[in-house]
């Protein structure tokens, strides 16, 4: 198994935070994991990419062309990189403020509210939770729900384990969406 | 799952594997992108635990010449810095060369020159492995291309620069600094104690209670004919370290017809290029100097036997390359892929530049 994916939105959005917590419930299921940020002066409002790869065997570049999954949250990154999807493979985005729709044949799209459902949970904070609880759905490699809750616990220092509950109904409402 | 395998920066790594290898005190000034390693260390708040001293200094001209103090007590003491904090650090680099001194120091390489940007580069190669600074001195420099090899080195760093007394230096680039992957930390190693540290290090500046003559740490010496002592005994080391630590990796060299030549994390971009490559009927393998000096000029010679030609991939304008040159007394054709100012080159660029060659 190896899924290599790319998370990108607007910094603030938490894609790199998602990124994280992907990959440690990756590490806590006994992957090999790299998360490779797009880092630079980058701030609230810019763009912000992180890549992911899961793997069982020893991980080569953390830099790729092509993704089995992208995960696009704003136009910016959704124009960037539907190019870069493999054929066969992912390409998941949230349709709020998306104006041009994706034109892919060859890979599996899927269009999710996440900012829609994100206001139902009534926290803001917890949009990229129900991102990635859409993205678990999705992904061929189904990742044990308890290694996520155990990456949930390494990713947040201790004194926000308290919204842990919060983030798990998030993963659920995003798994909702497909 | 072992509790040491945690996911870290390799920057948050470093922190980690000097406070576990019983660092006696790292000094710093923050700098993009490796600020993590003073951060972390901060936050870990050693000298609580080990006793390991953790120092921000006004400057990194302040905090290379506290390690040099620490040094010549015979402390096991770091730094780090990226491209143009290690620029400042050169005059006390130097020194500490000179006074036979051991130290470790970190640079997580970004695009210059002067102040440049703050992604990744491999500009330093030069400046790490020919000197730096002024006088005839090498420094141990090793590549890591991965944040267990941010880890391991720490502690290889430290015991190669105790064993021949000279500074070793980490040369990583931002993408090791920056990437967060799965770390297996070590045991944590106690720090040494005053005794052990006048057992091992006789040369230190321990206080000799009257027991023995002065230790004077110096590299001035104002008699030609006896720097040149000096200067010889140097050398006499630097062919000592040629001959014993060497260190690289090959991968599919055996069946190749071409070489990539790649430290760092580049090494790693060119796995994945050379996987491309091969889906397309190329063979071609790589070697990854893991010493950048002593450098592994035998070990590409011999995996150059037979072939047809090496691409030298950097994030510079050619540096490494005059080194592989060398290597190979420009038997078979040595071309360079290089991105310049922090941009990483992706497999399917690198694959291309093969191709460019392979048709030349």
């Amino acid at each position: 198994m190896k899924v290599e994916i790319i998370i990108a939105g607007f910094g603030g959005q938490g894609v790199l935070s998602m990124g994280k917590i992907l990959a440690y419930s990756g590490l806590m299921d006994d992957k090999e994991v790299t998360w490779m940020p797009s880092y630079g002066p980058e701030q609230r409002g810019g763009t912000a990419n992180v890549t992911v790869i899961l793997s069982d065997d020893k991980i080569s570049s953390p830099v790729l062309d092509s993704y089995d999954i992208v995960v696009a949250l704003n136009q910016q990154s959704l124009d960037k990189f539907v190019p870069r999807v493999k054929s066969g493979g992912i390409l998941m985005y949230d349709t709020s403020g998306i104006h041009k729709r994706p034109e892919r044949n060859d890979v599996k799209v899927y269009p999710i509210n996440a900012m829609e459902a994100t206001l139902e949970i009534g926290n803001p904070k917890a949009y990229n939770m129900v991102v990635m609880g859409a993205l678990l759905e999705v992904m061929p490699y189904k990742l044990p729900m308890e290694n996520v809750v155990k990456g949930l616990k390494k990713s947040l220092p201790e004194r926000h384990h308290n919204l842990i509950p919060l983030n798990e109904q998030a993963i659920e409402k995003g798994r909702g969406l497909i | 799952m072992n509790d040491e395998i945690r996911l870290m920066k390799g920057n948050e790594a470093v922190a980690h594997a000097a406070i576990r290898y019983g660092c006696d005190g790292y000094f710093g000034y923050p700098i993009t992108p490796q600020s993590e390693v003073l951060e972390s260390l901060e936050a870990l708040m050693p000298w609580e635990t080990t006793g390991m001293v953790v120092l921000q200094a006004e400057s990194e001209v302040a905090a290379i010449n506290m390690v040099y103090g620490a040094a010549a007590s015979g402390k096991a003491a770091m730094t780090s810095s990226s491209s143009p904090g290690i620029s400042l650090k050169q005059e006390g680099i130097s020194y500490m060369a000179g006074a036979e001194l051991p130290a470790l120091i970190l640079n997580v390489m970004r695009g210059g020159p002067g102040l440049g940007t703050i992604q990744p580069s491999q500009a330093d190669y030069f400046q790490a492995t020919k000197g730096g600074g002024h006088g005839d001195y090498h420094l141990i420099v090793l590549a890591p291309a991965s944040v267990q090899e941010m880890v391991d080195f720490v502690a290889l760093g430290f015991d190669l620069s105790f064993k021949y007394l000279t500074p070793a230096m980490i040369l990583a680039d931002g993408i090791v600094g920056q990437m967060m992957e799965k770390v297996v930390l070590p045991p944590q190693r106690p720090r040494r104690t005053d005794d052990q540290i006048r057992e091992q290090c006789p040369w230190a500046t321990t206080g000799r209670k009257g027991l023995r003559k002065r230790n004077v740490i110096t590299s001035l010496e104002l008699e030609s004919s006896k720097m040149e002592i000096i200067n010889h005994r140097l050398q006499a080391r630097y062919r000592e370290i040629e001959k014993n630590e060497v260190r690289w990796e090959e991968i599919n060299t055996d069946d190749a017809d071409y070489l990539f030549v790649a430290f760092g994390s580049i090494a790693r971009i060119c796995t994945k290029a050379m996987e491309l490559a091969r889906e397309e009927g190329i063979k071609v393998g790589i070697v990854r100097p893991i010493t950048l000096w002593p450098f592994p000029d035998k070990a590409i010679e011999k995996a150059a036997e037979g072939k047809k030609g090496i691409l030298c991939v950097e994030l510079n304008a050619g540096q490494m390359i005059e080194d592989v040159r060398l290597a190979v007394h420009d038997r078979i054709p040595v071309c360079h892929y290089g991105r310049l100012g922090g941009i990483i080159p992706s497999p399917a660029e690198i694959v291309e530049e093969l191709k460019k060659m392979i048709n030349d």
